[in-house]
């Protein structure tokens, strides 16, 4: 049986067993309707053209997760940002895990969307928010809602803002010999309020997991949201990320995205801009090597006008490695006075690496300002014998020259301590002891 | 301590240099002045072991050790130095903290720890003193958005920090004003040791009055054709080098 089949045969088992009187079984339904139409996305479509998931359609994934294997905070308090104090919400090979988590509803609520979608307290949230900017008819993220049960729940209700940074952490244990990940987030920032989330997916084993991961992110009038997602996996665990963000007037939205590891990850970002005076920020670091395959599609809409978009994305591609960039920006007729910048720099440092590159314009309004901008390059030869000449081994000179191009994008890191674990995370990435503290 | 025997370098199929012979030892100052296109820059990069020059015929050799097979970085470790005649820009790299690390990767390379942090910040500040650098402009890019004159001082900064044995300064006098070159040059000579040499390529007699030289070779298509004292600068300046060319072809 194919993965497909797989899926859908067990999809009334999935609903029977979690709670079919649930505000969102129509949705479930409806969803699992529009997968069965329309499958996994295949290279046909103009979107999936450098991506393929046919390989991965060939494992016989575990679909329903088991029994959670226990794990010791010390054997992973390397993959939390351990040297601050955080909100955690912690899913074990998919199952919350209580031991490990710090969850709060100390006027927010940082906590489980199991916990979300069934408890009658949060049904007119759930029912206000969920799966409410998520796409209906984009196939993997209909996959996702049809099996959406567990994930983050976070809501921050005006003016308020949580003590410390949010971790979202999702392990695997490799209990299953392959494992199908979806969890579901749905992170609410009323108006004024502000947060920090850190999201990371990480595989303990070689075991083969596949997560396809949905995010809703709703920043009400004047919410801040910074969002970072580390992509630093085995090259066992494939990640198909899909981010929706609706934002309302006066909010700024940051989502960095650091890739440094991983099979095959797929980020499908979405922006959309319901007010004016919006900022939506995206910002990304990827380097890759061995048969890594990165692709990340962006989307902005821009609805109303006023408003602004910022994209910034450095690649780095070494041996056999692939990327994508895809930025698309839709400007509505009435969104006059809209800035719209995007960037997309890459440095090829094998012949063997590849990266496809372009930028997608829809642009309706005619007061506007859209720049953008794609280049490949290498590394500069006279720059690196120039740094060698200063008894910088060649290595590191490069790496040094590596980290300087990707370093404007590190700058708007606010916390830190995630900044110097990513500093670090580069460094053992380029293969190099340097401090980069640059 | 530096000796180059028949040297031949090529780039692109381009026979560049033409066999050129030079000794330079601890304590000497060497002057090589030279036509433009005549192979000053080249042989300076041949001698810090830039790769895309291939050395064709002939050796580079340190303290009796043949060069060949050295990286740049490995001939930096050895204590060569070169102040290039056009810094390269690099975006995203601050003064200082390139500095901390070409220091540290030498340390390591002869097996030494890490300068502590407050070493480091002394030596940066009293050698950033002495060639009256802006602190301000330490943690810049490195040479990005400079002027041709602070990527000179920029240069003689980063020989200062690194106190080469063999120090070659390729046009560091061009882009500099009198000021600015009186620094540069004072800078120079407060380095200068019976343990260390100086290579000076210079279009200009002027350079020269500051560091002065105890011998000055004339550097023309690919090969020294005359050498002598220091009034052979005077004697460039004041003649051009058309003498020299005809002299050579003769
Ligand atoms: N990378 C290169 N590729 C091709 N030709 C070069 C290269 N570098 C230098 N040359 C040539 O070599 C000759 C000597 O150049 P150079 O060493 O820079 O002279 P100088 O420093 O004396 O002015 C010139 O004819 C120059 O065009
Ligand atoms: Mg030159």
């Amino acid at each position: 049986m194919d993965l497909k089949d797989k899926l859908i045969s067990s999809f009334m088992a999935f609903e029977n067993n979690v709670d079919i009187d649930s505000p969102v079984h129509d949705e479930r339904s409806e969803a699992i309707k529009n997968f069965e139409e329309k499958g996994f996305p295949t290279k046909k479509e103009e979107a999936w053209k450098y991506t393929s998931l046919n390989s991965l359609q060939k494992i016989d994934f575990s679909i329903f997760p088991k029994e959670a294997n226990a794990l010791d905070y010390k054997d992973v308090k390397k993959y939390f940002i351990n040297e601050i104090d955080t909100y955690k919400i912690v899913f074990v090979d998919g199952i919350y895990s209580s031991f490990l988590s710090e969850t709060t509803h100390d006027g927010v609520d940082i906590c489980l969307m199991s916990s979300a979608l069934t408890k009658p307290m949060y049904k007119q949230i759930i029912d206000v928010y969920f799966n409410k900017i998520a796409s209906k008819d984009e196939s993997l993220t209909t996959l996702n809602t049809a099996f959406s049960r567990e994930g983050a729940y976070i809501y921050i209700p005006k003016s308020k803002m949580p003590k410390k940074p949010i971790e979202i952490v999702h392990f695997s244990t490799g209990n299953e010999a392959s494992l199908l990940l979806q969890p579901r987030n749905l992170i609410i920032a009323e108006e004024n309020a502000e947060l920090q989330v850190i999201e990371r997916h990480q595989s303990l084993t070689e075991n083969e997991v596949l997560t396809n991961s949905v995010t809703e992110i709703f920043a009400a009038k004047n919410a801040i949201v910074d969002y970072y997602k580390v992509q630093n996996d085995l090259s066992t665990a494939s990640l198909v990320d899909n981010t929706y963000v609706n934002q309302k007037d006066d909010s700024v939205v940051k989502v960095h995205t650091f890739s440094f590891g991983g099979k095959l990850t797929r980020n499908n970002l979405n922006f959309y801009q319901n007010g004016e005076h919006i900022d939506s920020i995206m910002k990304g670091v990827t380097i890759l090597g061995e048969k890594q395959h990165v692709d990340h599609h962006t989307l902005v809409h821009h609805i109303q006008p006023n408003c602004e978009s910022h994209q910034d994305y450095k690649g780095i591609y070494g041996e056999n490695a692939t990327g994508v960039f895809n930025g698309k920006i839709i400007v509505d007729k009435i969104a006059q006075k809209t800035n719209a910048f995007q960037q997309n720099n890459n440095i090829l440092v094998s012949d063997k690496a590849t990266i496809n590159t372009k930028p997608q314009l829809e642009i309706f309004a005619d007061d506007v300002k859209c720049s953008h901008g794609c280049t490949i390059g290498q590394l500069d030869d006279d720059a690196l014998f120039y740094l060698q000449t200063r008894g910088i081994p060649k290595k590191e000179a490069r790496a040094l020259m590596m980290y300087a191009f990707a370093n404007n994008v590190l700058e708007s890191v606010r916390i830190p301590e995630l900044k110097a674990r990513i500093n670090k995370l580069i460094a053992k990435k380029l293969g190099v002891n340097l401090g980069f503290d640059l | 301590m530096l000796k180059i025997n028949d040297l031949h370098a090529r780039v692109e199929d381009k026979d560049i240099l033409k066999g050129i012979n030079l000794e330079v030892n601890a304590g000497e100052v060497h002057a090589i002045m030279g036509p433009n296109g005549s192979g000053k820059s080249t042989l300076a990069s041949v001698i810090a072991g830039k790769e895309e020059f291939e050395v064709t015929q002939g050796s580079v050799v340190l303290d009796g050790e043949d060069l060949e097979d050295d990286a740049p970085e490995e001939r930096a470790h050895k204590g060569i130095f070169l102040s290039f005649q056009y810094p390269v820009e690099i975006p995203g790299v601050s003064v200082t903290n390139f500095m901390k690390t070409a220091i540290n990767e030498s340390r390591k390379a002869r097996g030494l720890e890490d300068m502590p942090a407050k070493e480091m910040l002394k030596l940066i500040r009293e050698k950033s003193e002495m060639l009256e650098i802006d602190r301000k402009f330490l943690s810049r890019s490195l040479n990005e958005g400079f002027s041709g004159g602070e990527k000179k001082r920029n240069e003689i900064f980063q020989m200062a920090m690194l106190e080469p044995r063999l120090a070659i300064l390729d046009e560091t006098d061009s882009g500099l004003d009198i000021d600015a070159l009186r620094i540069v040059a004072n800078g120079v000579n407060k380095l200068k040791s019976k343990d260390n040499a100086v290579v000076v390529i210079t279009h200009y007699q002027r350079l020269l009055e500051y560091i002065v030289p105890d011998f000055v070779h004339v550097l023309h298509n690919g090969k020294i054709v005359k050498s002598g004292g220091k009034e052979l600068a005077l004697e460039l300046e004041e003649k051009g080098y058309d003498w020299i060319k005809n002299e050579a072809v003769v």
